[in-house]
């Protein structure tokens, strides 16, 4: 089975020796979620830019299989261009790789009737609150079918009932097209709902302190938030994360 | 209830002081060409009314066709100088020079450039070197304002340099460029009634040649009127430019 994407001994130094990630090794199979867990400023979004094809690594190597226009990112925001209504920011990636513009407003409809923002699509980002906003950028970042989606810390700056109908709203997502997913979070019990295997970076400059793997079925079922696994999974990420931030002491 | 008392406050405030204004001179018994009563002045501006009206029309349309020709010189030369680092680094100490420099300064050496007969050219180029700056250094600000995540997002999907320029940077420029547009109209006023008194000849018919012409002959009472009709056109313009600039910004960001 071909990789989606490798990090091999990656490593990312800015400016004057300020090493910013690794050495760091990340394998990813096609359709598997995997969350990066780990302190502020460990490397997380250089670990995604690198995956991403945005940055290139100082030291080691980046492997991608995923071509141009297979890869999508969503934000910590959802950076949505203001001027623009959010149809026209979800059909942003079409035109741009030259898809005729009603085709692509169609396409973008569909998707933003998959986010349940189908009443919405004429509005404008000021006009939606966090949680549509965050829907739309999960809109435009599917509209390509991606073999690759790279998530930020999407849900950060949203409140907990909101986090929690978009983490099912990415499962069943993820359902239909099954991308390779990487979720950059802080939060333990969401990188234990969300992933299937779950890896804590330490401090900066952030290398692999531990791996978790969460064998539950995705989407997940209702009540897996309490059941025995999701506990367990959720005991091991934080005692992976004492770990490393006693290491870093 | 409110609202009426916020206009009204305002309104009171001027009466009030135009009551003591008008006592005063009528009690001292002040000269009116040293200082006019309000009724002297209210006198004047309607005497005067067409004559005066029709000079600040030719002021408001030299503000406008500078603000016009400024908003077109400023806007091309940030779009050429936004894609190049260097000619920015180039052009920046120059732009801000001539930003410091007091039109006063310069406008004597620009009226003999245009020559004694065209008083009106030197006007109009003097109004635009003043109104030239603000739109400028916005419009540069703004093509450079991009959200670095959304400058990312083209990347990732590959826009071309032409794709992020017209979808990213230009459409993210534009508060910035309606800002700059406000602030240049008021100063293109400023400019050409600056600009005006320089030149000071009979080529030129506006509100500043009025405040000369007047003063001159120890017509004061028309002097403060032509000043308070130059006033009452500045205020104008700019509430319309920033009413303007307010249902653009609506209508860009629907809300
Ligand atoms: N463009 C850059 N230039 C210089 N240093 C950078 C740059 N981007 C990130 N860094 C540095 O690299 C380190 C890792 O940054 P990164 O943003 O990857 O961390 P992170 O794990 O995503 O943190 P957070 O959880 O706060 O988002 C930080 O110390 C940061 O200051
Ligand atoms: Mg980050």
């Amino acid at each position: 089975m071909t990789l989606v994407a490798r990090l091999a001994a990656a490593e990312v130094v800015y400016g004057a020796g300020r090493q910013a990630l690794g050495p760091f090794d990340l394998d990813l199979a096609p359709g598997e979620i995997v969350a990066l867990v780990g302190p502020s400023g460990c490397g997380k979004s250089t670990a995604l830019r690198l995956l991403a094809g945005l940055e290139e690594p100082t030291r080691g190597t980046v492997t991608r299989t995923a071509g141009r226009g297979e890869t999508s990112v969503v934000f910590q925001s959802p950076t949505l261009m203001p001027w623009a209504d959010a149809v026209s920011n979800v059909a942003l990636p079409l035109e741009l790789s030259g898809i005729d513009r009603a085709e692509a407003r169609a396409k973008a409809q569909i998707a933003l009737e998959q986010v349940g923002l189908a009443a919405s699509s004429h509005v404008k980002p000021a006009q939606l609150s966090g949680g549509m906003a965050m829907r739309v950028s999960l809109a435009r970042a599917l509209v390509t079918r991606p073999r690759l989606l790279l998530l930020d810390e999407p849900f950060a700056a949203l409140d907990e009932i909101t986090r929690r109908t978009l983490a099912d709203d990415v499962h069943r997502l993820w359902d239909q097209t099954r991308p390779a997913v990487v979720f950059v979070t802080h939060n333990v019990e969401e990188a234990a709902f969300v992933a299937q295997r779950i890896i804590v970076m330490s401090p900066g400059p952030g290398r692999l302190v531990g791996e978790t793997v969460m064998a539950a079925p995705l989407p997940r079922p209702a009540g897996f938030r309490t059941s025995e696994p999701f506990r367990f999974a959720a005991e091991a990420i934080s005692r992976d994360l004492a770990a490393s931030m006693r290491a870093a002491a | 209830m409110n609202r009426a008392l916020n206009t009204l406050a305002p309104l009171a405030l001027i009466a009030v002081l135009l009551a003591i204004w008008e006592a005063a001179c009528r009690l001292t018994g002040v000269p009116a060409y040293f200082l006019p009563s309000p009724s002297a002045v209210a006198a004047a501006m309607i005497e005067n009314g067409p004559l005066l009206l029709g000079s600040a029309w030719n002021t408001l349309a030299t503000a406008l066709l500078a603000l016009a020709c400024a908003s077109l010189m400023a806007s091309c030369l940030a779009l050429i100088i936004a894609t190049n680092r260097l000619l920015e680094q180039a052009v920046r100490p120059l732009a801000v020079a001539l930003q410091v420099t007091p039109v006063v300064a310069i406008a004597p050496q620009v009226v003999i450039w245009a020559g004694l007969a065209h008083a009106d050219r030197a006007i109009i180029a003097l109004a635009v070197i003043v109104a030239f700056f603000p739109i400028f250094s916005g419009a540069l600000t703004g093509l450079k304002s991009t959200d670095p995540d959304l400058e990312r997002l083209f990347d990732l999907y590959g826009a071309s340099r032409w794709q992020k320029l017209t979808r990213l940077r230009l459409p993210s420029a534009i508060p910035f460029m309606l800002e700059g547009h406000k602030v240049a109209g008021g100063l293109a006023v400023i400019g050409s009634v600056v600009a005006e008194f320089v030149a000071g000849s009979g080529g030129s018919q506006g509100l500043a040649w009025r405040i000369l012409e007047s003063s001159n002959r120890l017509q004061t009472a028309k002097t403060f009127a032509a000043v308070i009709v130059l006033a009452i056109m500045g205020a104008g313009l700019h509430a319309v430019l920033e009413t303007s600039e307010r249902a653009i910004l609506k209508r860009f960001r629907g809300r």
